[in-house]
């Protein structure tokens, strides 16, 4: 069996496997990572830390590559804007 | 191909603005860009369109100008950014905050809109300045432009009104003809050379490149709100030699913030310099220490046009040439974006023969002829 933690997505809750990146979890709950300046939502694309698509705030530091950081019980992920 | 009424050399934000005023009269225009339109030192400006007042000459001229932008701002698309963000002259120290009341009386004599502002109000506008600071001077009529946007925007109205675009080198200019190197031979009553730092159609320009470099961070809204200037900028902008860093940093409607600003003479080279990038980013860090904390995105360099006298060059190329066809609007070192449509407008009135807004006499090109070619004319 594998561990779930809990971190809320842009103030919801999402119960994710322990080793799942944040980006991950964004794609899992259907959440962009961010919103383009033109308006458009955007995602994980290289998923390895080259393409920045995938910034978003976590734990209220903005702009962090969230395919290159694993969730955390209790974290807070919110979508850049 | 039918003669042209003028043909323009050079699509940055200048030759873009001269196009439009050309193009409104319902002249024949013919713009021709060999490069990026707007992409030489239109893209190493800011867009900071701002009155300055190191010489009557220039504050006569970037008010002008500015002015023209305000009447403007309402036509502009979104795509060019206008805010009217204001600017703060950041004051660091009691010889600095002298500086702001001289400043600001001299603003006020030239009917421009400026408040002191104690050591408290500026902290209040800008939370994110380091405590301790003296005071400073907002003009608040001062705005903000993405100046590639802007040279597009002049262009398109260029264009919308018949201006022809060659996207084509120009390999020689004069007596009214400009040759492009597909070989397609241009011709037209008036030629303007509003080449920017390229002089190679006209060597004797007395233009010299100014290097700079910029920085654009992610997007961070809400951490800055108006474009703030350090008041030693002055000290250092205005050395006509030697290398120089200032703090001067703009908010952008995406909420980057732009980092300026550095100058360097005698560096011809586009690359990067870590070394002068440091001070310029240190320099920054003295003034908003949580600039620290930001992620930068892109690092650039360009090259201002500039001038001994700190003064464009606009009006006929009498002086460093015997061609009447040629005219200049070149020269702008780092007003080139606010001064465009103040430029357009005094070029077309001398074309024209009609009366000018402001004296255009300090801008004409021949004051800064050689004393030994003086002699021969």
């Amino acid at each position: 069996m594998f561990e779930l933690l809990s971190v809320k997505i842009n103030g919801a809750t999402s119960r994710v496997a322990r080793g799942t990146t944040v980006a991950a979890a964004m794609l899992l709950a259907d959440r962009p990572s961010r919103i383009s300046v033109t308006g458009e939502p955007r995602g994980a694309l290289c998923g390895m830390g080259v393409c920045f698509e995938c910034r978003a705030v976590v734990n209220g530091i903005p702009h962090r590559r969230t395919c290159q950081i694993l969730c955390e019980q209790d974290m807070t992920i919110e979508a850049s804007r | 191909m039918k003669p042209f009424d003028i043909l323009i050399v050079g699509a940055g934000i200048v030759g873009s603005a001269v196009a439009r005023e050309c193009a409104l009269l319902g002249w024949r225009v013919g713009v021709i860009e060999g490069g990026t339109p707007a992409g030489g030192a239109t893209a190493a400006g800011m867009g900071h369109v701002v009155v300055m007042d190191d010489s009557p000459a220039q504050l006569a001229l970037t008010a002008f100008s500015r002015s023209l932008w305000q009447r403007d701002s309402e036509k502009l698309p979104k795509s060019v950014e206008f805010e009217n963000r204001g600017t703060i002259w950041v004051a660091a120290d009691e010889e600095e905050m002298a500086e702001v009341h001289l400043r600001h009386k001299v603003y006020e004599e030239a009917g421009i809109e400026a408040r002191v502002l104690t050591a408290a109000e500026l902290a209040d506008k800008e939370p994110n300045l380091r405590r301790g600071l003296t005071g400073g001077l907002l003009v608040p009529g001062d705005g903000v432009v993405y100046p590639p946007a802007a040279a597009g925007f002049y262009l398109a109205e260029a264009r919308r009104l018949g201006a022809q675009v060659f996207l084509a080198r120009a390999m020689s200019a004069s007596q009214g003809q400009v040759l492009l190197r597909d070989g397609v031979n241009l011709v037209a009553e008036r030629i303007v050379l509003a080449v920017g730092t390229e002089c190679d159609l006209l060597p004797s320009l007395p233009i010299q490149k100014r290097k700079g470099h910029l920085v654009i961070t992610d997007r961070y809204p809400g951490f800055l709100h108006h474009q703030l200037v350090e008041l030693g900028y002055l000290k250092s902008a205005h050395k006509v030699t030697g290398d120089s860093v200032a703090f001067n940093i703009q908010p952008r409607q995406t909420g980057q913030l732009l980092l300026g600003s550095s100058r360097q003479y005698g560096n011809e080279g586009p690359e990067v310099e870590a070394e002068i990038l440091r001070r310029m980013i240190d320099r920054a860090h003295g003034y908003m220490p949580g600039l620290e904390q930001l992620s930068v995105l892109r690092v650039w360099t360009g090259f201002r046009a500039a001038t001994a006298d700190k003064l464009p060059l606009i009006g006929p190329a009498a002086g460093f040439s015997e061609d009447r066809s040629l005219w200049l609007a070149a020269g702008f070192e780092g007003l080139g974006i606010t001064n465009a449509p103040g430029a357009a407008r005094l070029l077309m009135d001398a074309m024209l023969g009609r009366e000018s807004a402001i004296d255009a006499s300090p801008y004409l090109p021949a004051r800064l002829m050689e004393p030994a070619r003086l002699a021969h004319v």
